[in-house]
């Protein structure tokens, strides 16, 4: 508590606030897109395949036409490369982006600091759409089912946990978490149901889901995710200069000329839509949602619009890190990613717990 | 001329239970109108209803003519501006930074050229701009307050509503605040608002509407409306109402 007011008092000394702001804005971006570069080349040339740096530029280049010297003879290394890591890069980066940016969406309408996608059951809600259409064999919309289908469930769950936790436009921190638990666990007894219900490759499936992985990630699955978090990040940003008047709560939003119904649905919908795509094709990864919106915050403040750019990039950082530490850290296993983030994000929840409980001084 | 007009308001919540029965109530262009009243009355349902939140069961809500409910939101914020006593800010957002949350009415408009102008001289006019870069979360509530006024002030509609600005100030910062906006008032604004201290009623509204067990038991000047006698009868507390030895302003003291 005097930790905080000596640096808030520190920051009241600086002449121009808004151009300070803006300026640590853009710094945190550069070094978060440095550490992602470094992180991408670091998970393409390492794995039980090594590549050197060289040999990483070289098939690079030779994917695109250009044969320089660095290029390694074995076409294996494109191979490798090309059809096995640069597809699972690419669809963890996707779903690192769409969590951290539905985290800043769900925790900016439930006005609550403690809001993810994973913790308030709505990851189990999409996985358990995504299983379903795999047990029952449903194809009705092409390659989008599997998508579409997590959609459903999620949305079910994002708007079943907003209607039954809010009062007076805001959500109590032990409220949000009941009801996780209660959502978490009617989708936990569906999952049963279907491993109950499947073949012993659906099983597997659904376990794999449960987990969290970016094992067996295809272009294809990127191709179909590109777009729905690219929709996603644009409605974030669309609506990010409403979502800072929500923060004086629902009424006086509506005083500033927000429309909040209105608001309400669109966030809703594109957090469902956020969470489909990261949970479709990779499971259940949680708190990646809750760990970055919260570490940008402290790093350049609540503003959300900055915030969605940030936490985008942060997220997808976040999961490169995760996914490459997922593969690398036993030899000759491929843990599941979701291990991973749990591992960092529920020592992380635990401590926002302790301090969130400290400040309002109760279970506000 | 009538601003903000409410004629006929009805409320009722559960089985029927009455809140406000047929309320009616007007604010001029240039005038503090206070709503007063004992805890229950109805003061922040009326409220409530006048700001557009609360939808009565019968009666109407008129800003300048027409219907606040057929008043997009965006054109309403930029015709009036609300305060509420709840003023709790969710994420840490500097006090600045909130003053300016007042100015996005008026975004994508001309008036957004002024914003500097008109967050600097609210922040100035309400005493918080050495707080400018603090988190409004690391704030008092007294300090909270008067953020929420400069947003407020910020927003320069000219109908102000305030539920209980003063209530968590100290002696010169609710005398600096009402003095605030008695100038707002002079200035052509119509402002309601909702007090407690029946002497900050009588210092500085121009017209007081009491409201007694969800009905307008008074309205009219503060002299006429806050008599000991009606005091006593709607409070059920006897007190003496006798002028300021200097300034000659009616003084409110309950009878120990």
């Amino acid at each position: 508590m005097t930790a905080d007011s000596r640096t808030q008092q520190a920051e009241v000394a600086t002449p121009t606030p808004r151009t300070h702001r803006r300026l640590r804005f853009v710094v945190v971006l550069l070094v978060l897109l440095v550490a992602l570069v470094v992180t991408c080349v670091a998970s393409i040339s390492s794995g039980q395949y090594q590549l050197s740096p060289s040999d990483l530029v070289g098939v690079l280049l030779r994917g695109i036409g250009i044969d320089t010297p660095w290029a390694p003879d074995a076409t294996a290394d494109d191979g490798v490369i090309s059809s096995i890591r640069l597809p699972r890069l690419v669809l963890g980066l996707l779903v690192g982006a769409a969590l951290a940016v539905s985290g800043v969406l769900m925790q900016a309408i439930f006005g609550n600091p403690l809001a993810d996608a994973g913790v308030v059951g709505v990851s189990s809600g999409a996985a358990l759409g995504a299983a379903a259409s795999i047990t029952l064999g449903l194809a009705s919309f092409g390659v989008w089912t599997t998508p579409v289908f997590a959609f459903l469930g999620g949305l079910t769950a994002v708007l079943a946990v907003y209607l039954l936790s809010r009062s007076g436009g805001r959500t109590e921190v032990v409220t949000l978490l009941l009801t996780g638990i209660a959502i978490n666990a009617i989708a936990g007894a569906g999952m049963a149901f279907l491993t109950f219900l499947g073949t012993t490759s659906t099983r597997e499936q659904i376990v794999f889901w449960q987990l969290g992985s970016l094992n067996g990630a295809l272009w294809s699955h990127s191709a179909l995710v590109a777009p729905l978090v690219a929709l996603g990040i644009v409605v974030a940003l669309v609506v990010a200069p409403s979502l800072d008047l929500f923060a004086l709560g629902e009424r006086t939003a509506r005083h500033l000329g927000v429309n909040v119904e209105l608001l309400r649905i669109v966030v809703i919908v594109t957090v469902a839509v956020l969470v489909c795509a990261a949970v479709a094709f990779a499971g259940i990864i949680g708190f990646a949602g809750l760990v970055v919106p919260h570490l940008m915050r402290m790093l350049i403040g609540p503003a959300h619009r900055p915030l969605v750019i940030v936490s985008a990039v942060g997220g997808a950082l976040l999961l490169a890190l995760a996914d490459l530490v997922a593969r690398t850290a036993v030899p000759l296993a491929d843990l599941p990613i979701g291990m991973i983030t749990a591992l960092v994000g529920g020592p992380f929840f635990l401590w926002l717990l302790v301090r969130t409980r400290r400040r309002s001084g109760g279970w506000a | 001329m009538t601003r903000l007009a409410a004629s006929g308001i009805d409320v009722t919540v559960g089985a029927g239970r009455t809140i406000l029965d047929s309320v009616s109530i007007d604010v001029d262009a240039g005038e503090v109108h206070a709503l007063v009243g004992p805890n229950g009355a109805g003061k922040s349902t009326l409220f409530g209803v006048l700001a557009g939140d609360i939808t009565p069961a019968s009666g109407a809500v008129e800003l300048d003519g027409q219907p606040v409910d057929d008043i997009r939101p965006q054109l309403l914020a930029r015709q009036r501006a609300v305060l509420l006593q709840e003023n709790t800010v969710t994420f840490p957002f500097t006090a600045e930074q909130v003053v300016r949350m007042g100015r996005a009415p008026w975004a994508r408009t001309p008036a957004a050229d002024a914003d500097d102008e008109a967050v600097a001289s609210a922040m100035a006019a309400t005493e918080v701009l050495a707080l400018a870069d603090r988190s409004v979360t690391s704030l008092s509530g007294g300090e909270r307050a008067r953020v929420a006024l400069a947003r407020v002030l910020a927003q320069a509609t000219d109908v102000l509503l305030l539920d209980e600005p003063t209530a968590a100030l100290d002696l010169k910062h609710h005398e600096d605040v009402m003095r605030l906006i008695r100038t707002q008032a002079e200035a052509g604004a119509a402002v309601a608002i909702v007090l407690h201290d029946l002497n900050a009623a009588l210092a500085h509204a121009d017209r007081v509407t009491l409201l007694s067990s969800g009905r307008v038991a008074a309205t009219g000047t503060p002299a006429e409306v806050l008599t000991a006698a009606r005091i006593e009868e709607v409070y059920g507390q006897p007190v003496d109402v006798f002028p300021h030895p200097s300034t000659g302003v009616p003084l409110v003291v309950a009878r120990r």
